[in-house]
């Protein structure tokens, strides 16, 4: 273990001890009785008690009978059964449940009756059937008949709380667990308790979809910028801890029984947090994805995103077989020999002959470790260059320096118990909700006991949930604004335990990492990288950078080179310094480039001219899941397996290694063995064909020392760019949900994201002379994009869209990347 | 023979008894000026010697109850006086604010002073907007007699009093359910501990006492601990107002010490109605266990009415003589407390509902023996299983009138329908059955 992972304190934990059905239970001070008996091994029944929400007390399914000493110390019983959800542990006292006393048998099993009372006898056809805990307890607790004869209550069903989440009134045994998790765990009020008494039920804030018989919905609703009733990002936790069927999801509702899946342990592919999930498959197909509880990482939840999106792993344009080109310019399919030496003889002429420009690689970021480490020797061992890069998006020299020096090969750094334990955080260029999903939620457990700053334009919605004090920053001048901090900024991130989080987009900002480095230097806070891909960690600690080899080497230090060829058995790696993804692109664009190869890049994420460098270039190998838009210019299309069909490890951003076996074997080939396919076709020997060898020479290589490593970025802060006369600077970032290729295939997912704005502060807007209506941003490409305008209260003299939404595609419409100036017009 | 003791109801029948004048006429704030000179601590002593007990029901000692704050730490603490008078057959708070509102406020403002608080709240039912806008006037006055407010009488001390109107729900009428609406939430019973004089109002030291509790303050301080004493049993001491309704010649508020039995105050009132008896009666409002005329000379302090298997409660005397069908009156209830269910735990929610439905099919005449069985049964999973008292409330009466009137609910299932004539018992011009579904639907 490092030392940072290690910073439990050996404070003595405060004890009771008590007795619960005869046996002797000694837990730590303020446990509740119901967690005390967990404990023993004494389940008691339970529906509103969740271990991750506040006490409620609701359902009374786990009255137990009490006795407790009073201030004499003479053990005296309660005189009725108390809820065990709620009671917390003393010494001394005596407890039992169902299973040693006839009283709390008793009240069980006639709150079992009334739970029943109304609910509908649909268990054949409820997708909670077989999985409930209603079903289950009154198998246990509950009667052989029912000795209700009078109508059951009922509502109209399903009611949809978004496009994803439906209610089934009828169902509902109101426990709240579903509304305590959108308060207390998502901080996004969508549904709330509404009328009272047996018309209780949960609901949205929408008159016009709840029939209300003359009450009126209360409270005030999460919404997005539109006035959209905001579905939160979160919501499908809600159909995982509802303890009845009553919450379901429209992706899977009616699709699948219980006792049908099989289910596999994984990580979710969506982001860097490396959350656990639950695969649940049957005949081979994903149903559905849940939660796995990891109390480190992603705790009882996940994002709606690693929830719901994994259709596109099969979607009709889902690749099994290589594709060829044939003299006719189409591809065909073709045997995977047929495939491979294909490909081994367009890189052998791209790379070996003596007129040869040679070959490029974009993996992409949605790569394993292992992948991404394959890429890299590829790269070095094959191919003989450094072009390699997974930084399809925003990046820089300073990032890589960054990257190299502080966050390659580092191990575990910053984690998610020290993020909540933060006492102060600094965010840059990273917004938690958005771009970190579960890194929120985490954040938001802290609300009130941590302060958090956002260098940015404005304070998002999700930034204003963390209660978040803005820095305002014009994107590309963040570094200055953090080299300029107020002296109270500057000493609360002086506590002990302080975080400062860059994002992937402070690579964008010049001098921002430099004085983020700065910063922590003088504050002694952390400092943490936040990507958003589930690769980029593993890529940067693999080696899939271009100035990076494994473990954090500088590919410009000979030091470093040879350390590396010795464990790859090589003479030498290439020691020209290697493009990075722009340009590369750039150059492929200029015919100075024979081949590309491209994993699983989606060019409407890249600024640069994606289309125009791969119809540039002679030869473009395609590995991918999917048929795209990369395929129609490629020469050799080869199938790589999705995340569900290999094994593989994402490295989180904490550093933690998130190793995922197969969920559903196939004969899908992942793609550290189709390199080396590739590889031995040519005659070299890459040695990744399996996770172990690789593993093997992961160990072997380990981390380096400093001396074989990139230096610390040293970038002056940009002043803040003119923008030209009249003209706006452009901010944006990606929102959780929207159309990035990974939710493609799940329209009800879609439903949920937030509409897509053009956000200006009121000056601008006046300046502008737009308050509502459209506006449109002209781009460096024909495409323009219309969007509502939206004032907010921002930084003057930018506009902030969202990257990838709806309307809203910024890098393929625009061409501009965020701190670039952009023309604004009004009134259309 | 006791006699009536009129203290809070002393000025009802003066000219303009609500305003100030008329109050202060008749010796009002005379209390709040001694009070102002007096220890605040030494207040909450008097109050803790005058053996005042919660008016609001349950009964709790006034005094220790203020005695559960913790020590002043500087920052905001409140006296909330729970006016949500919603209990069907209680109506003390609601004429005493109309008629006497000064006795209330100079209490709030006494209270308030003792316990170092600067804003109070008074919560008073939604419904009675009369109420409300006399409540409203009378602050209005008594801030600018000087009062509240700022400075008060040049003592340095600052109060401000924030009266506000609920929305019509029963459950508010708990305090920690009414803290809640207060504070603009739903109106559901929070989790205790911590308690309110812990964590009340905005998570801050709260005292919750009920009008008349509050109302009895001044006489207490004006008049002294040996006064209040003197009245009442050895520990149920002072007067309270024992509120007649139903099948009385007189109904009306009758204040007068603890201890009183039903006997004596149906004496006071004239007796029951011309040519009728005593069928049964609620000794503290539709939350309490039914008596009979057994207990006519039980006295009605809160250890007696316990003794007896019943409350004091809120001293809600509803009186029903022969004429009424038990089965009838409890079914209304119980309609009430299913429509007041807040909903929030499973007991009260679910078994309101279901027992207001077989109650209305034995009433209907189509019940069955075994009916009668499960409306103990399901009484049985609420009593002492729900969140809060309410849940409890909402049996006493079917399991007492089942106790004791057994016969009359077979009654309703042998003979297929009700045995009574339900314009008989009416107090007005009345037409059977028609207008039962139109009270239905309004509580459905």
């Amino acid at each position: 273990m490092t030392a940072t992972a290690d910073k439990a304190t050996a404070t003595p934990v405060e004890t009771v001890t008590l007795t619960i059905d005869g046996t002797e239970v000694t837990v730590p001070k303020n446990t509740l009785i119901i967690r005390a008996a967990e404990q023993a091994g004494i389940e008691i029944p339970r529906f509103c008690d969740h271990p991750a929400l506040k006490p409620a007390g609701a359902c009374r399914q786990c009255l137990v009978d009490v006795a407790a000493p009073d201030r004499e110390g003479n053990v005296r019983p309660f005189p009725k059964p108390q809820a065990s959800c709620t009671m917390t542990a003393m010494d001394g006292m005596i407890v039992n449940t169902q299973h040693t006393s006839e009283e709390a048998e008793r009240a069980q099993k006639g709150v079992m009756e009334l739970l029943l009372i109304n609910h509908p006898l649909d268990c054949p056809t409820c997708d909670k059937g077989g999985e409930c805990p209603l079903q289950n307890q009154a198998l246990s607790a509950g009667r052989p008949e029912s000795r209700f004869v009078d109508t059951k209550r009922v509502f109209e069903k399903p009611l949809p709380l978004s496009s994803e989440i439906l209610l089934d009134r009828e169902r509902c045994i109101l426990c709240q667990r579903c509304t305590r998790f959108s308060k207390e765990i998502a901080g996004d009020a969508f549904i709330d308790l509404q009328n009272r008494g047996a018309m209780q039920q949960i609901g949205t804030f929408d008159e016009d979809v709840l029939g209300f018989d003359g009450y009126g919905p209360v409270g005030v609703a999460a919404e997005d910028e539109s006035g959209k009733a905001f579905s939160s990002y979160f919501s499908g936790n809600t159909v995982q801890i509802c303890p009845v069927g009553a919450l379901t999801s429209a992706a899977y509702r009616f699709r699948s029984r219980p006792f049908d899946l099989v289910s596999s342990a994984s990580i979710s592919e969506h982001d860097s947090s490396g959350s656990a999930i639950r695969v649940d498959h049957r005949h081979g197909t994903v149903m559905r994805r849940l939660a796995d509880l990891d109390p480190v990482v992603n705790e009882d939840w996940i994002t709606d995103k690693d929830r719901f999106a994994f259709k596109w792993q099969n979607l009709d344009d889902r690749l099994t077989k290589p594709l060829l080109r044939n003299d006719e310019g189409e591809l065909v399919e073709v045997p995977w020999p047929d495939a491979l030496e294909a490909v081994a003889a367009g890189l052998a002429h791209a790379t070996r002959e003596e007129d040869s420009k040679g070959a490029a690689v974009l993996p992409g970021g949605r790569v394993t470790l292992e992948d991404a480490y394959a890429y890299g020797k590829f790269a070095r061992t094959v191919l003989g260059t450094n072009d390699v890069d997974t930084r399809s998006r925003i990046a820089s020299d300073e990032e890589q320096s960054f990257l190299g020096a502080h966050v390659a090969g580092t191990g575990m750094g910053v984690t998610f118990a020290d993020l909540e334990n933060a006492p102060s955080v600094l965010l840059v260029g990273f917004e938690a909700e958005d771009e970190g999903g579960v890194v929120f939620l985490r954040m938001f457990k802290s609300v009130g006991k941590q302060q958090v700053f956002t260098v940015a334009p404005l304070v998002s919605p999700g930034s204003a949930k963390l209660g978040a004090t803005l820095v305002p920053a014009v994107p590309g001048a963040e570094g200055a604004a953090l080299a300029g901090l107020d002296k109270d900024t500057v000493k609360a991130l002086s506590e002990d335990g302080a975080v400062i989080i860059v994002g992937e987009r402070a690579a964008g900002s010049a001098g921002a990492l430099t004085e983020a480095l700065k910063l922590s230097e003088k504050t002694g806070a952390s400092i943490a990288w936040i990507p958003r891909r589930a690769g980029e960690r593993g890529a940067v600690d693999a080696g899939a950078l271009p100035g990076l080899l494994p473990g954090g080497r500088d590919a410009g230090s000979a030091k470093a080179r040879a350390e590396v060829a010795e464990v790859w058995g090589v003479d030498d790696l290439p020691g020209a310094r290697g493009r990075d993804a722009a340009a590369i692109l750039v150059a492929a664009g200029a015919k100075r480039l024979d081949a590309l190869i491209v994993g699983g890049v989606t060019p409407s994420d890249l600024t640069g001219d994606a289309l125009k460098a791969l119809e540039n270039t002679p030869f473009v190998v395609s590995l991918e899941v999917r048929r795209s838009e990369v395929s129609e210019y490629a020469d050799v299309v080869l199938p790589v397996a999705p995340p569900t069909e290999k094994s593989g490890t994402y490295v989180n951003w904490e550093g933690r290694l998130r190793g995922f076996a197969t969920a559903i074997p196939t004969d899908a080939i992942p793609d550290h063995r189709v390199l080396s396919l590739i590889a031995r076709e040519m005659g070299v020997d890459l040695g990744t064909n399996s996770l172990a060898a690789i593993a093997n020479e992961i160990a072997a290589l380990g981390a380096t020392d400093a001396s074989a490593r990139p230096k610390a970025p040293a970038v002056k802060p940009a002043a803040q760019k003119a923008a030209k006369k009249k003209d706006l600077v452009l901010a944006s970032w990606h929102q959780l949900v929207d159309e990035g290729s990974l939710q493609d295939g799940e329209p009800y997912l879609a439903g949920t994201g937030r509409t897509a704005v053009a956000r200006v502060s009121q000056a601008t807007a006046d300046a502008l002379g737009v308050t509502d209506g459209m506006v449109t941003l002209m781009g460096r490409s024909r495409r323009s994009l219309e969007l509502p305008v939206h004032v907010t209260d921002m930084v003057d003299g930018v506009v902030w869209v969202p990257s990838k939404s709806p309307g809203s595609w910024v890098a393929r419409d625009l061409g501009l990347e965020p701190g670039d100036s952009i023309t604004v017009k009004g009134g259309v | 023979m006791t006699d009536l003791t009129p203290v809070l109801s002393a000025t009802w029948g003066a000219e303009n008894s609500w305003t100030l004048d008329t109050y202060t006429n008749h010796g009002g704030y005379a209390g709040l000026k001694k009070a102002l000179a007096m220890e605040p601590t030494d207040i909450v002593a008097a109050v803790k010697d005058s053996g005042l007990r919660g008016r609001g029901g349950a009964g709790f000692p006034t005094g220790m109850k203020w005695g559960f704050l913790p020590p002043d730490d500087g920052l905001p603490r409140y006296l909330v006086v729970n006016a949500d008078e919603s209990e069907p057959g209680t109506c003390k708070d609601i004429p005493t604010m109309l008629s006497a509102p000064h006795t209330l406020i100079e209490g709030v403002a006494i209270t308030s002073f003792a316990i170092g608080c600067n804003h109070a709240f008074i919560y008073v039912r939604g419904e009675v907007v009369h109420v409300y806008r006399r409540l409203m006037k009378a602050v209005e006055e008594a801030y600018a007699a000087g009062h509240l407010g700022k400075n008060i009488h040049g003592t340095g001390f600052d109060l401000d009093v924030t009266v506000h109107a609920g929305a019509g729900a029963y459950i508010c009428g708990e305090e920690t359910a009414l803290l809640d609406s207060l504070e603009g939430r739903r109106g559901q019973p929070r989790l205790k501990p911590p308690f309110p004089a812990v964590a009340g109002l905005y998570a801050r030291p709260t005292v919750v006492n009920n009008v008349e509790s509050i109302a009895s303050v001044p006489a207490i301080i004006d008049r002294g601990v040996d006064w209040f004493t003197s009245m009442g049993t050895e520990r149920s001491k002072g007067m309270g107002f024992f509120s007649l309704s139903g099948h009385v010649k007189n109904p009306g508020q009758y204040e007068a010490p603890l201890g009183i039995t039903l006997r004596e105050l149906l004496e006071m009132a004239g007796g029951m109605r011309e040519g009728h008896e005593l069928k049964f009666w609620t000794p503290g409002g539709s939350s309490t266990p039914i008596f009979t005329d057994e207990h006519l000379d039980t006295p009605l302090d809160y250890e007696s009415v316990g003794a007896a298997g019943s409350m004091l409660g809120t001293r809600a005397l509803q009186i029903f003589d022969e004429t009424t069908c038990v089965v009838r009156a409890v079914t209304r209830w119980t309609e009430f407390y299913k429509h007041e269910s807040c909903g929030k735990c499973t007991p009260c929610r679910e078994g309101t509902y279901w027992l207001a439905l077989i109650l209305k099919r034995l009433e209907a005449g189509t019940g069955t023996e075994a009916d009668i069985q499960q409306l103990l049964d399901t009484c049985d999973s609420i009593l002492g299983r729900a969140f809060c008292a309410l849940g409890d409330g909402a049996t006493s009466c079917i399991t007492s009138s089942v106790k004791l009137f057994k016969e009359e609910y077979e009654a309703h299932v042998t003979q297929g329908g009700c045995p009574f004539d339900h314009s008989a018992s009416a107090l007005f011009e009345y037409a059977d059955a028609s207008d039962a579904p139109a009270i239905e639907e309004a509580h459905a």
